[in-house]
């Protein structure tokens, strides 16, 4: 193992803020019991009230009521409700017509393309070269039939923000409801409930240096979504299971240790990494300039592997993520490099950078130098490039 | 370091032999382009008394297993005549590399198609190549068996995943025994495109799934 690795990669997963771990610690081993109703035994009862309190912080950061947040193991599973649990309270009601982006993230694409396996009709909005939803074409395809509107708040890949509050009016103004994820972007983007016209919005702590597997989705008052999981009765009959109050108390631990401050200080260093990479020859910046999230950066290296970057940084001791198709899982290019017009050249060489609480002001020059010398020595045994 | 590769593999990675372009080749051939992914580049010197392989190298745009076939298959291939060459097989390279991963079979295929596109182009240029024969159904079979089942590093033929082939003027037809939503069908159905298209005859490539 390396003395120390530079950590890049957290927007796929961050380390745990030690002050979370102290937080939860309590809740493994003293009160450890599962919630139960005010009839049950005391350490029961004092489980629940914990637990009703990290619910109380966790919406605070979104604007919500405490009743309009439902704890769930991550972003996969609230992104999972969301879709699901809308299709099946208004499938037969209202319509089978789902509208979403060609950019989501995992959860929701695969949802959406469960739906249609089931008969749903699902419309894919057209996107701009940085990734931002084609907001005229939106409000078209939201037709009397259509159950829910979900775009993300901002990508996992390439960083866009959409306009969340422009699409929550259009929502608003034909009826449908919207869901937004904003695993990337919550606490790090501000995001008030009150504010924009978004139904659910679907929330995770392992992005913000809180604990794996908890996470959660913002449901509005009154919206009808129904439970697609069977179990028993928990978490307003929504989400059944045992409840992760260790988690949830480190996932609104993990929502307060987040500052405007600290974001900020983000943001400089992915502008310095950005306009450092930028002077490398044959590269470009994947995502919007200016709208996009703060501690993200995105850079495509042409006539380089994307994976043979990735593992002479990890020889170095750096960790980053890329949207080749030799990492990926199921050997496609990245969907969202493709999605905004981009070949299967610019998905292979696409580098993503996250930026975490934990980096430092010298990881940015140290990981621009590293990558200067492995995509040169990748280029000098490429056969692109050289006419 | 946890890798999937083996100390080979990423000794060969690191430092790769037999790189580079070769200005005064004798032949040279392309596998792969930059829409479907990987490329590999391979130039070859001949001994026209011998038919040996004087000097050979190779140019990666790929992943690490990709590299590091093309390091190993030029350097087996050196000293070689052109016939021996000819029949070295992905499995001789994954074994002098200590084995490759499955899900990485497809990348390193294509040094070993490099290698011998590039022995194809010095009989083309020589002289050596019999006549032009249309395609036929062995003819795709075969060249399916260069396509890499990612689930089991195996070729579609040997996995039993061909269900049907049909060939009919200029038109060929692949049925994978695989549902549509299949994790690698979209892989799969670009990896046999690019095998079968360049068939001089070949003017469409269709692949089907069963589900």
């Amino acid at each position: 193992m390396f003395e120390k690795i530079v950590y890049l990669d957290n927007a796929a997963a961050t380390r745990l803020d030690e002050r979370v771990l102290e937080a939860m610690r309590p809740y493994l081993f003293d009160l450890y019991a599962v919630a139960t109703s005010q009839f049950g035994y005391s350490l029961g009862v004092d489980a629940r009230d914990a637990l009703e309190s990290a619910r109380g912080r966790v919406a605070l950061a979104l604007g919500a009521k405490p009743e309009e947040f439902v704890f769930t193991s991550g972003d996969t599973e609230a992104s999972n409700m969301a879709l699901k649990g809308i299709a099946l309270a208004l499938g037969e009601k209202k319509g089978r017509h789902i509208v979403t982006s060609p950019l989501e993230d995992f959860p929701v694409l695969y949802s959406a393309r469960a739906l249609e396996k089931q008969g749903f009709r699902v419309t894919y909005l057209k996107v701009d070269e940085t990734g931002r939803v084609d907001l005229d074409q939106l409000r078209d395809a939201l037709t009397p039939e259509t159950i829910l509107l979900s775009v993300q708040a901002a990508n996992q890949e390439i960083g866009t923000l959409q306009d969340v509050k422009a699409i929550g009016e259009i929502a608003r103004d034909k009826g449908v409801l919207f869901h937004t994820d904003a695993t990337h972007a919550f606490t790090r983007v501000p995001l008030d409930v009150r504010e924009v016209g978004v139904d659910l919005v679907t929330v995770s702590a392992h992005t913000i240096h809180g604990p794996k597997g908890v996470g959660g989705l913002y449901v509005r008052e009154g919206t009808p979504i129904r439970k697609w999981m069977d179990g028993g009765f928990q978490e307003f009959d929504l989400r059944p299971g045992v409840e992760n109050i260790p988690g949830a108390i480190g996932f609104a631990e993990a929502v307060e240790l987040v500052t405007p401050d600290e974001t900020a200080r983000l943001q400089g260093m992915r502008d310095r990494l950005i306009e450092r990479l930028l002077k490398v020859p044959q590269t470009r910046l994947n995502g919007h300039p200016l709208y996009r999230l703060p501690h993200n950066a995105n850079i495509s290296f042409r006539f380089v592997e994307g994976e043979s970057l990735l593992l002479h940084l990890d020889m170095r001791g750096f960790a980053v993520s890329t949207g080749s198709a030799c990492f990926s899982r199921s050997l496609e290019a990245s969907h969202v490099i493709l999605g905004i017009g981009g070949d299967h050249e610019r998905a292979h060489g696409s580098v993503r950078f996250t930026f975490g609480r934990f980096n430092q002001d010298e990881d940015v020059e140290a990981v621009a130098g590293a990558l200067e010398e492995v995509v040169t020595e990748l280029r000098r045994i490429s056969p692109l490039g050289k006419e | 370091m946890p890798l999937p590769y083996s100390e080979l593999v990423m000794e060969h990675f690191r430092h790769p032999h037999n790189v580079g372009r070769m200005e005064d080749a004798d032949a040279k051939a392309m596998e792969g382009s930059p829409a479907c992914g990987d490329m590999v580049a391979v130039y070859l010197k001949v001994d026209p008394e011998t038919q040996r392989i004087s000097d050979v190298s190779f140019e990666s745009y790929g992943c690490a297993s990709n590299i590091a076939t093309g390091s190993i298959i030029t350097d087996l291939a050196k000293g070689k005549t052109l016939e021996e060459a000819k029949h070295i097989s992905w499995q001789e390279a994954s074994d002098a590399l200590g084995g490759l991963p499955p899900i990485k079979a497809h990348c390193s295929v294509l040094a070993v198609d490099g290698l011998r596109a590039a022995i194809q182009n010095y009989e083309e240029r020589h002289g050596l190549v019999k006549e032009r024969v249309p395609t036929t159904v062995e003819e795709v079979r075969r060249r399916l068996k260069h396509v890499m089942n990612p689930v089991t590093g195996l070729d579609l033929v040997r996995t039993k995943l061909v269900q049907d082939i049909e060939v009919a003027d200029g038109k060929v037809r692949v049925v994978v025994d695989l549902p549509a939503d299949h994790q690698f069908a979209a892989n799969m159905r670009e990896e046999i495109a690019e095998k079968i298209e360049p068939l001089w005859d070949v003017k469409e490539v269709v692949v089907e799934f069963t589900e």
